[in-house]
């Protein structure tokens, strides 16, 4: 049984996939004015400054943490650079209730939603404040109070459950939506496409938000998929669709405003495909220059999103150049100061080993838990982290 | 008290705990108007609507990652696979997901609520794909439970406590038993506990360990052995992780000796996990190795399936050499 009434033909007929083509919606041009016909979102001063500010804070965060990690403060990092305004555009137009299911590279998203600097350094340095306890790589972050999950290595499994989130949140009748952010080499698993069809289906309150940057690690977007992009696969499964260009803060958020009112109030899933690029690499383990020119990456450079907006924010006399000042130097030194806090804090305690596996620990575990103390006992100078919390027990 | 088979106990059971909690749902493929293609989920669709029971896309993987953002929300999501030979594409989301959501965020977030059920076992005529035991690959993941009931009282009673446990629970049903076995079952909600191996029958000999269809097998098996003096103790583990070594091995010390039977394959089959764990708690008391009797070492057949499947007779002998060791 089809679901759509077909027209007739009587001889083969193919029709071509190149034949769907979907538009970039811009607002911002890169020296700060709105593109003719275009009109900038309903944004007062409070939240276009909250959204600027953020993307400064992620890149000064990232260039920083990336300088650590070559330091050897850290042993990995990734970096949003490029793609704040995707990130923190898109996150900024949605409620702090509705839920983020991210992949690893929006932590500009959780910034908006208030992560302080301290909270980044403590999943980063994996301390005893770490909500994630130590058990996870750097970048991991989550949080229950922000409702940002998560994050979770494999790739593209949090959009299957993004709309098994929403599904949720649309039976208890609470208004709010469940945004899942993903890069478009994610969107070649068989979890994009489940998610995608059974949100459809389902009528689930869901955004799916495609960060396509250009490159999965090494493996550019043209050996990723032959389409026109992401976008056209909503197609096929009678999604909602839009383009946006993901440099482009204002649109972003426009665009995510207006996907999230399809959402929740008319029920209907949204796909966003987010032009952008990855302007670093694809984690502090990759090199790019071993796939590609910086004469590519400095095209891309000049479509900065964060000079993009400041632009537009200093026509509207919204910011200056002393403000931007003191935003870097503030910035600069928060981060280098909680750094060296987190970084001097004491890692979890060793019994978070055995905790969270299930609610209870079982016996098995509690015994090879007793075996594991009691062999630290023996070896306290092979375990310098673990000792004193060894000490206690039989 | 009901006289109902398997499946009645398992609809049952499912009946229950959407009446009592607007919370828990059902879904899977054909699990809706159809009933699922055993009738398990039967006219749960009609009593709690298209919302709480409904069909999924043909998609393993996008069912276990939907019921897992779901338990995340805060709902109890009772997933169905439909076999479970069909398993294996949600496999990421389970071993991944599932089991390591507590853990890799500190406890900000679990899947408790989630309980999955898949039909198992052979013995139905549908060869290699209708007829596998996967419990093996889920329990070297720790996260996870993994329960086999054995009869209509234990399906209603574990599955209550499966989909009330708050930790995600794989609920394997033995396909061969849905409507072969039946029993009276208590018309109110009961549970039964999960962790907790079951001594069925007492005895001096040896004991007899086994989960699922398999307990059918054992009890003709023992009967056989009793006939011949043989004093068996046995034991339905019901829960395969995180699984009861006490009840074991306070049998093993009193019998001295252990035959575990499965129907997976031998090589990395549960019962070794078993064996090694036993044997290091109870060498000093062991008076034979101990004996598994399981499937063989290849795909699950469809013709000769009596052949491959370890039956009443295999675990007789196996209970015979254990004893004349």
């Amino acid at each position: 049984m089809t679901t759509t009434k077909s027209r007739v033909v009587y001889t083969p007929s193919f029709t071509d996939g190149a034949e769907f083509r979907i538009p970039t919606f811009k607002v911002l041009k890169q020296d700060g004015s709105l593109y003719k016909g275009a009109k900038a979102p309903a944004l007062d001063k409070d939240k276009a400054l909250r959204i600027y500010r953020t993307m400064v804070t992620t890149r000064i965060l990232d260039e920083r943490m990336l300088a650590a990690q070559r330091q050897g403060r850290l042993s990995f990092y990734m970096q949003c650079t490029g793609e704040e305004a995707a990130v923190i555009g898109s996150a900024a137009a949605l409620d702090d209730a509705d839920m983020i299911m991210a992949q690893y590279r929006e932590q500009g998203a959780l910034a908006y939603r208030g992560f302080t600097i301290d909270e980044f350094m403590n999943q980063l340095f994996g301390n005893e404040l770490d909500y994630g306890k130590g058990r996870q790589m750097p970048v991991h972050y989550g949080s229950k109070k922000l409702n940002y999950m998560t994050i979770s290595s494999p790739l593209a499994t949090q959009i299957p459950q993004a709309t098994g989130y929403a599904y949720g949140q649309k039976l208890a009748g609470d208004g709010h939506c469940t945004i899942t952010y993903f890069g478009e080499g994610a969107a070649s698993e068989g979890d994009f496409h489940a998610a995608l069809n059974m949100a459809a289906v389902q009528r689930v309150p869901v955004i799916f938000l495609c960060r396509n940057n250009g490159y999965a690690i090494s493996t550019p977007a043209a050996e990723q998929f032959a389409a026109d992009g992401v976008a056209p696969r909503a197609y096929g499964y009678k999604m909602d669709v839009i383009r946006v260009d993901g440099n482009d803060v204002l649109a972003m958020y426009e665009a995510t405003k207006a996907a999230r009112s399809l959402a929740v109030e008319h029920n209907r899933p949204v796909l966003i495909e987010a032009m952008s690029y990855r302007l670093a690499a694809h984690s502090s383990s990759d090199d790019p220059s071993g796939y590609r020119s910086k004469d590519e990456e400095a095209v891309w450079r000049e479509k900065d999103p964060i000079l993009r907006m400041r632009l537009w924010l200093e026509r509207k006399k919204w910011w200056s150049e002393d403000e931007e000042k003191q935003l870097q130097e503030t910035m600069r030194r928060e981060v280098l100061e909680t750094m060296k806090r987190a970084q001097k804090r004491p890692p979890p305690p060793l019994e978070t080993l055995v905790t969270d596996v299930y609610d209870e620990v079982p016996p098995a575990l509690a015994e090879q838990y007793e075996k594991l103390k009691a062999h630290i006992r023996r070896y306290p100078d092979a375990y310098p982290k673990s000792a004193e919390h060894a000490k206690g027990g039989a | 008290m009901t006289q109902m088979n398997m499946l009645q106990a398992i609809n049952n059971a499912l009946d229950t705990a959407m009446a009592a909690d607007e919370r828990v749902l059902c879904f899977g493929e054909d699990v809706g108007v159809f009933g699922g293609v055993f009738r398990a989920t039967s006219n749960l669709q009609q009593k709690y609507g298209k919302a709480r029971c409904f069909n999924t896309p043909l998609v393993e993987q996008g069912i276990i990652g939907f019921a897992n953002g779901l338990a995340a929300q805060g709902s109890v999501p009772v997933a169905e696979i439909q076999f479970a030979d069909y398993i294996f594409p949600a496999f990421d989301q389970i071993v991944n997901e599932s089991a390591k959501f507590r853990y890799r965020s500190g406890d900000l977030f679990n899947v408790g609520g989630l309980t999955i059920r898949a039909p198992y076992g052979g013995g139905i005529a549908g060869g290699l794909y209708h007829s596998q035991s996967p419990e093996a690959y889920f329990a070297h993941t720790p996260g996870l439970k993994i329960v086999v009931p054995r009869n209509p009282h234990q399906a209603k009673g574990l599955l209550l406590a499966a989909i009330h446990d708050l930790n995600p629970v794989l609920f394997f049903e033995p396909k061969r038993l849905y409507r072969a076995s039946v029993g009276e079952v208590p018309d109110e909600e009961y549970r039964l506990p999960l962790g907790e191996a079951e001594v069925l029958k007492e005895g001096t000999d040896v004991t007899v360990l086994g989960w699922g269809a398999q307990m059918e097998v054992i009890e003709q098996a023992v009967d056989m052995a009793e006939k011949d003096g043989i004093s068996c103790e046995v034991i339905d583990l019901r829960t395969i992780l995180p699984w009861d070594v006490e009840t074991v091995a306070n049998s093993v010390f009193k019998t001295g000796r252990l035959v575990v039977t499965h129907e997976a394959p031998l090589t990395g089959g549960f019962a070794g996990e078993i064996a090694a764990t036993i044997q290091e708690r109870c060498f000093l008391y062991l008076e034979s190795p101990i004996a598994r009797v399981t499937g063989m070492d290849t795909p699950f057949p469809l013709v000769l399936e009596k052949e491959h499947l370890p039956n009443h007779l295999k675990v007789f002998e196996a209970i015979r050499s254990s004893v004349d060791f």
